[in-house]
């Protein structure tokens, strides 16, 4: 891609994260954030990291922009209406100083790295012996299957760590419903979450199968999951289970349980998450989908939040 | 020069985002809104990692993937942070916000 649209795609990335930080209005901020969450897709994909982009749009923008918008929402309703006093103009002035100064820093740091792809090659070297295509998946799934067997056990965790945060005496009951309150507008999301949410399954299954050769994987299907099921919960057309549902805990640990099963049978081999010859990306796959699954599920569960006690409003629309 | 800082200019960018969502997070009073400049500055480290890993035909695949699984973590952990300010808030409401203030 040209010069001249990079350079415009980052300022408006900084445009828009300035409006996001700036902006009075709490929702006008959000939105912008979601903005400057699609923007960086396309820088991602402008550098020539799909998979980034997939995930940053999915992700960055998309489940962290609704995190927030149904925050702001629970938090009206406590009359938190998220109006905080101005900061006093010398702090304004010693933070900009402050925070340009580190910019600054980091730029100059920056400066000094020659960009290039240096692991790229030695990836590549051993993606055949995995049977995959996608250095990102022979990353992720092979040569540092540590960091991803931990990041499905830090997401597992933060979503028991948000069921802690519920009030003493509903903590086996389910997160607040996410329907949409107002009956014309939940019954067209209901309509449309319906349909989409078995297309959201197909193109989930098959961003983790195509992810072995080409841009997606388990982050990324899991989150187009997580997308479907949250559109089918505003329309009313599936609510959260209470967090005592065996079927959904089986669903939210099947992954990291699957992940950690291979790893240990890797040790019959003499290491830890090593992958027998020959059933490398079958085992990888495997694993795919049983994370895709769980990171879906728990997506969906922290988007919806801590359990409540029923029939308590939580927020307005 | 010229080519340098082309190559350079995400990771140029990445490093002012990162200074942005600072100055948002000493700036900002609601949590919430701190909650979003965290993410911003965390948007900006992604991309400072990331964009020093172009070359000139191809990227580098291992800060690619290191990003995917960074931000998989910050969405987790911006739902426990907005979780953890809807509890503070209830808490200020209920108990009239005597023992629970925190500025």
């Amino acid at each position: 891609m040209s010069l001249a649209f990079e350079l415009l795609l980052c300022l408006m990335i900084l445009g828009t994260a300035a409006a996001a930080l700036l902006m009075r209005d709490a929702l006008g901020a959000i939105v912008f954030f979601i903005v400057f969450g699609n923007l960086l897709g396309l820088a991602w994909l402008a550098i020539g990291a799909a998979n980034v982009a997939l995930a940053e749009i999915a992700l960055g923008a998309g489940v962290t922009g609704i995190l927030l918008i149904l925050a702001r929402a629970r938090l009206k309703v406590l009359q938190d209406d998220l109006d905080a006093p101005a900061t006093a103009t010398w702090l304004r002035l010693i933070a900009a100083a402050i925070c340009a100064g580190l910019a600054g820093l980091l730029a100059a740091a920056t400066l000094s790295i020659e960009p290039a792809d240096k692991l790229g090659d030695r990836v590549a070297t051993r993606l055949p012996d995995l049977g995959i295509e996608n250095p990102i998946t022979g990353v992720l799934l092979a040569l540092r299957a540590y960091d991803t067997l931990l990041e499905t056990f830090v997401l597992l965790g933060a979503l028991v760590a948000v069921w802690s945060l519920a009030p003493g005496g509903t903590r086996s009951q389910a997160p607040a419903a996410l329907a949409i309150r107002d009956t014309a507008a939940r019954t067209v999301a209901g309509v449309f979450g319906r349909l989409l949410l078995p297309l959201a399954l197909v193109m989930a299954a098959y961003l983790v199968w195509a992810g072995s050769d080409l841009p997606g994987g388990a982050f990324q299907g899991g989150t187009v999951f997580a997308g479907g099921l949250l559109l089918a919960a505003l329309g009313g057309a599936v609510a959260p289970p209470r967090i005592d549902d065996a079927r959904m805990r089986t669903a939210i640990v099947a992954g990291p349980a699957v992940f950690l099963a291979v790893g240990f049978g890797g040790i019959a081999l003499g290491r830890f998450l090593a992958y027998p010859d020959g059933f490398e990306k079958a085992l990888i796959v495997a694993i795919e989908y049983f994370m895709a699954l769980s990171i879906g599920v728990t997506l969906a569960l922290l988007v919806a939040g801590r359990p409540v006690t029923p029939a308590l409003p939580d927020r307005e629309d | 020069m010229e080519t340098l800082a082309a190559g350079h200019l995400f990771a140029l960018t990445g490093a002012a985002t990162v200074g942005l969502g600072l100055y948002g997070f000493i700036v900002l009073r609601h949590p919430l809104r701190q909650l979003l400049a965290v993410n911003v500055a965390g948007a900006g480290v992604f991309l400072m990692f990331g964009g020093l890993g172009r070359g000139a035909g191809s990227t580098d695949p291992v800060p690619q993937a290191l990003v995917v699984t960074g931000i998989v973590i910050t969405v987790a952990l911006t739902a426990f942070g907005a979780a953890m300010i809807l509890r503070l808030a209830e808490q200020r409401r209920a108990g009239g916000g005597e023992k629970d203030r925190v500025s």
